[in-house]
């Protein structure tokens, strides 16, 4: 399934994640970690409820996009609903012991200059890396 | 008024996964499919809030604490142990495996397609997996510091 380049909308959408990553530094002094978040909000034992302000105001993202534009952001899914079930679990696991995903490593730990998340980065990418060639040319899916 | 100021920068957050094409797993995996249908977009998304993050950080970092709490919550730890590269390699596997991570994902529950609320309900599952096992092997090392 190809996907079109698309450079402006991707840096302005980076530009506006970096923004709100700042925000909730300068507001409540945390990190924007999608999976800290998520947890908390889930598990506590505190701090449930700004937690699960920043996700309603994540989940209403698409809906203001979709009343500016007319339609949602695309969501193509090149890969079985199996393949959602067995990659979001072994996410979840991962993210877990690893202490962190893409924003929460990958933007805040590097915006920090933590070799932490620098280290966790650099191998979640490299892995799914491995994992795409896997998938796509050696297994053929 | 506080919960209003992270309502909205979840939704500064959400927009921007959506705009960046983060939510979708077809332009994420086609990031990765460096061999196949490559789709170098991602790299704008990382550069660009990363850029912006990090001038963010600097510039608040420098006040004394956050505006509605007493410090700042940084994490402390700075091992690189196993936890961190075996957690971080897996969750490797499973992004490439759906093409959603987290982050990606949570801001696509809006649209209400099936598949994000799917990788969601397993990721949690994942998590909650997760935790019981980090419970059952810290019950098992009382003695660590």
């Amino acid at each position: 399934m190809e996907t079109e380049f698309t450079p402006l909308a991707s840096l302005s959408g980076g530009v506006l994640i970096g923004l709100a990553t700042t925000l909730l530094m300068l507001v409540s002094g945390r990190i924007m970690g999608a999976t800290g978040i998520l947890s908390g909000a889930i598990w506590g034992p505190q701090g449930r409820d700004w937690r699960i302000a920043l996700l309603a105001g994540m989940v209403s993202g698409p809906l203001v996009i979709l009343a500016a534009t007319g339609s949602f952001p695309a969501i193509e899914v090149p890969v079985s609903t199996l393949a959602m079930v067995v990659g979001g679990a072994l996410v979840g696991i991962g993210v877990t012991f690893g202490g962190g995903c893409t924003s929460g490593h990958g933007v805040c730990g590097m915006a920090r200059l933590s070799t932490r998340s620098i280290v966790a980065t650099l191998t979640f990418m490299l892995t799914t890396g491995i994992t795409v060639y896997v998938v796509r040319h050696v297994l053929g899916g | 008024m506080r919960l209003i100021a992270l309502y909205l920068i979840g939704l500064v957050f959400g927009i921007g996964i959506s705009i960046s094409g983060m939510a979708n797993p077809a332009k994420v995996l086609n990031f990765f499919d460096v061999a196949g249908s490559w789709d170098p977009s991602l790299a704008f998304v990382m550069g660009g809030a990363l850029a912006t993050a990090f001038v963010g950080y600097r510039l608040v970092l420098r006040r004394p604490a956050p505006l509605t709490d007493a410090t700042f919550h940084l994490p402390t730890k700075t091992d690189l142990d196993a936890r961190l590269i075996g957690g971080s390699a897996l969750f490797g596997v499973g992004w490439g495996i759906a093409g959603f991570c987290p982050g990606g994902a949570l801001p696509a529950l809006g649209t209400g397609k099936p598949d994000v609320f799917v990788f969601v309900a397993a990721l949690v599952a994942g998590m909650a997996a997760a935790r019981y096992a980090q419970s059952m092997l810290a019950a098992n090392q009382p003695a660590r510091a």
